[in-house]
């Protein structure tokens, strides 16, 4: 401990740098952040990314910071954020730094696995690129770590290692250019080149940009407009977990699982003492073998699917045996640590006072409905909970691509972009990376980042693409792989049995269920967008980020119609600061 | 495929409707409610979903402000009237204060900054005041205790304390809802493709898949897309989109008390231009939000939202309110405002088609024009006397023009 601090509504709590705020008083055994704006019921952490903005806090006096993704520093005064707060006075001092134009030939938006990948080869094929990305280091979700690097907890360092080799060479030599974070909030196809506009997140109150140790509150006073023109654009914007409602989900200690697994990877602390793990699919076992490792005591691990789908599917299954061998490793951690593994269970309910001190779970038919009197409670003090992923789509919506299924497509039924196998898509220029184009995992990610970074920089080239065939055969085996996964891992109909009349659906409007299932009843709406307009559901901070699976499940149940067709359109990506949009420098000129 | 949101009432499948009203938007809901409780039998269809259209693709301001004395002022004031009878129906049904449809007076203030337009806003307000609009002078002395965030060095404006707003979707979904309890029949997802006609004489709609409702008398409130549906009878009608662009922020505690907007606003509620133009208007909601409007564009239906206007949205708003500067964008959407030349809705039947009823191009006011159409609508349809001058509304005034 190297001794650094801040204060948390006036006590002390003590920070390893590169912790974020919220990891810090996680770690610190606090677990309210907020408390809502209708009924003043406590929020902390939940999707630990900065998409569900459940976490908002207050900042030497500046509101609607997300603790989660808010670098700690030396001396803040955070505070618990009562509902809404007024907006801090930005333009007065002069917070929004002068806007900034980049052009190059290829925008890589996204540096996970994909977008690495689809910038180191697109360099690799001579084009200048820009790789922006909201994190302050790259490495996505898969390879998210802090400012010590890869620990432990991270699988296939050694690929991590040669792609963050490869960008950083290209960046050497002057071809790439990484802009951390920074958020894209709109990409704009016109006429033959593409436009992306972002916001950079600049230092606490107003300073630089911070570097990669400290600095740079994404949600601080200091923002400033960042536009990149370029010839083509990957889109690489990966995934976010797939939450489902229950009754409690929305206490303090019920996390998403990517959430809980970003608390332990980047910032070392453990969600909880005594952790559940629920949903459905391999996500599940790897992160509870790693909570295991860090020295959670993990109570068990509840998966709703049962292995009859990978039992049928077990040819495409073995065609990826790396993925088993992983697998089995988990297993094997699990097996050794003594955390049961049971399938066909569900969580129902969360209970607790201001925080999570117990889950419910039941038993699922072979249907994936809820038995009847199998409840049962467990003690602990966090829940990590994952129905799968669900693309990030508003970038590649408002560039104008298809969306559709793609060559596989999330547990949820989720959407993702319609492209080739290069993936190129049906608008010139733009082209997308890995779980954009549906979710498959870390190595499918890598696979369709080099074939769309190759892609992008022949068109911009004025060539034909050339891609690799052996490259082109391993995207067909892992895109197998990953139908077979979310076959495999159905999200089962038992969780609708599981909500009661006064279960918060929309976690940041406070939406309950009997008031979602009211407007479908009662006042005629039949498809998601109409619900959402009725009843608020998906008009939050999250903008149906965390809510939309369930909204469109419900819409669904309801109605008697098939769910999985509803993508609400965002033509805002991020949210961005009205001062923001002021600046005319970020305004290119025609070229 | 077809789907039936119809629940309860006696109305019926088998039973030819006596009106068909085409668009379930909320002209069309307004023009469902008022008959069916003048004792019709009513079908509504729409090719989407309820308030798909441009009832869930604007703001829901109730407003006399922005209109000069007219006809279009006098249809508001006439239906700022039937709202208050709507809503007292609706609460009675529902047993949600005013229906739940979020309906609010809140008053409007419209600014300027300089003297010269604050003088053209005084002499606008005189003719409102003959009209009996209650409008009242503001000095710019008193601007901040009506909205304390407003920019200073304004020069004054008028306070509009009739102006209200509402929750466009809601109420077309309850006025819908309303309507069912008293046996209108509402079928969303099926498209009329056809007018079924002896003569001139228009005698129900045809529907994709070529079913078919007979009644006597079919209403178009097919808003932007009327003019395709008067098309479908063998006349013209100049309906045109005219897009708008909303801007909503994150929720906010109280900062905009009521709706506020520059002078330079009602110029361009008025104008011709294709162009683009926009002003400022802002305007807080219940959820917490802002709502920031409203660009206006003729460029047909093109889906777009250009970065370039939510850019000058967000600048004209900051100007008025700079408090909003440190605010973030959530979300932008769009619609379509049905546009007349002359800026005036088309309510009336059509001497050109007999049993075709025009209930459309209400253009940026719809909703506050919908409950006093939904009235004239009904009045129509029973042969009661016009509670309003259709004089100026009628669909034949555009004859010659086209
Ligand atoms: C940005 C913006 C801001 C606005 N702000 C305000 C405001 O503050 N106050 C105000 O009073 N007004 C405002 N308006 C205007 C108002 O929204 C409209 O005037 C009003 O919604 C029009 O309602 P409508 O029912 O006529 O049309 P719509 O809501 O468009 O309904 C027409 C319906 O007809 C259906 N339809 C069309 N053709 C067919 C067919 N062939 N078969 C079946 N169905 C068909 C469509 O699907 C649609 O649902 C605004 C508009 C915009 C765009
Ligand atoms: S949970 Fe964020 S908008 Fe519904």
């Amino acid at each position: 401990m190297s001794g650094q601090s801040f204060t948390f509504e006036g006590r002390s709590v003590p920070f390893r740098p590169g912790q974020s705020v919220g990891a810090a008083v996680w770690a610190a055994g606090d677990r309210t952040l907020r408390t809502t704006r209708g009924e003043a019921d406590p929020r902390g952490l939940f999707c630990g990314i900065g998409i569900c903005h459940d976490c908002l806090v207050v900042i030497d006096d500046v509101g609607d910071q997300r603790a989660c993704i808010t670098p700690a520093e030396e001396g803040m005064v955070v505070r618990v954020q009562q509902g809404a707060v007024p907006p801090p006075a930005v333009a007065a001092a002069g917070h929004v730094g002068p806007g900034e134009l980049l052009t190059t030939e290829v925008v890589v938006i996204g540096g996970g696995p994909a977008g690495m990948a689809a910038a180191a080869a697109a360099t690799a094929g001579g084009a200048k690129v820009v790789l922006l990305d909201a994190e302050a280091r790259v490495g996505g979700q898969y390879w998210r770590h802090g400012p010590h690097g890869l620990g432990a907890q991270h699988h296939a360092v050694e690929a991590f290692t040669a792609l963050r080799t490869a960008v950083d060479g290209a960046a050497a030599i002057g071809l790439l250019t990484h802009r951390p974070r920074h958020r894209v909030w709109r990409v704009d196809p016109e006429g033959g080149r593409v436009v992306v506009h972002a916001v950079q997140a600049c230092g606490g109150a107003g300073g630089e940009a911070g570097g990669e140790a400290g600095g740079g509150r994404p949600d601080g006073g200091g923002e400033r407009p960042v536009t990149v023109a370029a010839t083509a654009v990957v889109i690489a914007t990966g995934a976010h977990d797939t939450v489902l409602p229950f009754p409690g989900w929305d206490l303090p200690g019920v996390l998403a699982a990517g959430g809980a697994q970003a608390l332990l990877k980047e910032h070392q602390v453990l969600p909880g003492r005594r952790v559940v793990v629920a949903g459905t699919g391999p996500f599940l076992l790897s992160l509870a073998a790693g909570l295991a490792q860090a020295g959670a005591e993990v109570a068990a691990v509840f998966e709703a699917g049962d292995g009859r789908g990978w039992a049928r599917r077990w040819r495409s299954a073995t065609a990826v045996p790396r993925a088993l061998i992983e697998g089995a490793q988990y297993a094997a951690t699990l097996a050794r640590q003594r955390i049961p593994v049971r399938a066909r269970h569900i969580v129902v309910a969360a209970r607790g006072r201001d925080r999570l001190e117990a889950v419910e779970v039941a038993r699922l038919t072979g249907e994936g409905r809820l038995v009847p009197g199998s409840a049962r409670w467990v003690r602990a003090d966090a829940l990590a909970v994952g129905w799968g992923f669900t693309p990030r789509l508003e970038l590649a919506q408002q560039a104008g691509c298809t969306l559709g299924v793609s060559h596989a497509i999330g547990p949820a039924g989720a959407a993702a972009v319609v492209a080739d196998a290069e993936g190129r898509t049906g608008v010139p220029g733009v082209y997308v990376a890995g779980e954009v184009g549906g979710i498959g995992g870390a190595p499918l990610a890598q696979v369709t980042g080099r074939l769309a970074g190759s892609a992008a920089a022949a068109w911009v080239r004025g060539v034909p693409s050339a891609p690799d065939g052996a490259e082109l055969a391993e995207r067909r085996r892992l895109s197998a792989f990953a139908a077979t996964m979310h076959a495999a891992h159905p999200v089962p109909p038992g969780w609708v049995e599981a909500l009661t009349p006064s279960t918060i659906v929309c976690r940041c409007e406070e939406v309950p269920a009997d008031r979602l299932r009211h407007v479908v009843r009662e006042l005629g709406a039949t498809d998601p967008r109409t619900a959402k307009l009725l009843s608020r559901c998906g008009m939050g901070w999250c903008q149906g980020r965390v809510c939309g699976t369930a909204v469109d499940r419900l819409v669904a149940d309801v109605t008697g119609r098939r769910p999985g067709g509803f993508v609400d359109a965002r033509p805002v990506a991020a949210p961005v600061r009205l001062a923001s949009l002021l600046d005319p420098a970020d305004t290119p000129r025609p070229s | 495929m077809s789907t039936t949101t119809a629940v309860g009432g006696s109305s019926a499948w088998g039973r030819a409707p006596d009106v068909v009203i085409v668009g379930a938007g909320v002209v069309g809901a307004a023009c469902a409610l008022a008959a069916s409780r003048a004792g019709l039998a009513v079908t509504v269809v729409d090719r989407g979903p309820l308030a798909g259209g441009t009832s869930s693709g604007g703001e829901g301001n109730l407003l006399v402000s922005d209109k000069p004395a007219g006809p279009e002022l006098l249809l508001a004031l006439h239906s700022l009237g039937h709202w208050q009878d709507v809503a007292a129906h609706l609460e009675e049904v529902t047993g949600h204060p005013l229906g739940g449809i979020e309906l609010e007076h809140k008053g409007g203030l419209m600014v300027a900054s300089r003297p010269e337009t604050v003088a053209v806003l005084d002499r606008i307000a005189d003719g409102q005041r003959a009209l009996g609009v209650e409008a009242i002078q503001v000095g710019p002395e008193s601007l901040p205790d009506l909205e304390p965030h407003l920019a200073p060095g304004l020069a004054g404006g008028v306070l509009y304390p009739q102006d209200g707003q509402l929750q466009p979707v809601l109420a077309t979904a309850t006025l819908l809802a309303a309507a069912r309890r008293l046996g209108a029949v509402v079928r969303t997802e099926v498209e009329v493709t056809g007018l079924m006609r002896t003569g001139d004489r228009v005698r129900g709609v045809i529907l994709a898949g070529g079913a078919r409702i007979e009644a006597s008398r079919v209403v178009n409130a097919a808003g932007p897309w009327a003019g395709q549906l008067a098309a479908l009878a063998g006349v013209h009608l100049p309906i045109l989109p005219r897009r708008g662009v909303v801007l909503v922020t994150q929720p906010l505690p109280p900062l905009v008390r009521r709706k506020v907007y520059a002078a330079e606003y009602v110029s361009n509620v008025a104008s011709d231009s294709a162009g683009l133009e926009s002003s400022a208007v802002v305007e807080g909601t219940p959820s917490g939000t802002i709502l920031i409007g409203a660009s206006r564009e003729r460029v047909g239906f093109d889906p777009a939202i250009p970065t370039a206007v939510v850019r000058r949205l967000a600048a004209q708003a900051v100007e008025l309110f700079p408090v909003l500067a440190g605010a973030r964008l959530l979300r932008t959407y769009r619609g379509y405002r049905p546009y007349t030349p002359d800026h005036l809705p088309v309510i009336g039947e059509d001497p050109r088609a007999p049993g075709l009823i025009h209930a459309c191009g209400h253009e940026g006011a719809g909703i506050v024009l919908a409950a006093g159409t939904g009235q004239l609508v009904a009045e129509l349809l029973t042969g009661a006397p016009p509670s309003a001058d259709l004089g100026p509304l009628g669909p034949a005034r555009f004859e010659g023009a086209a």
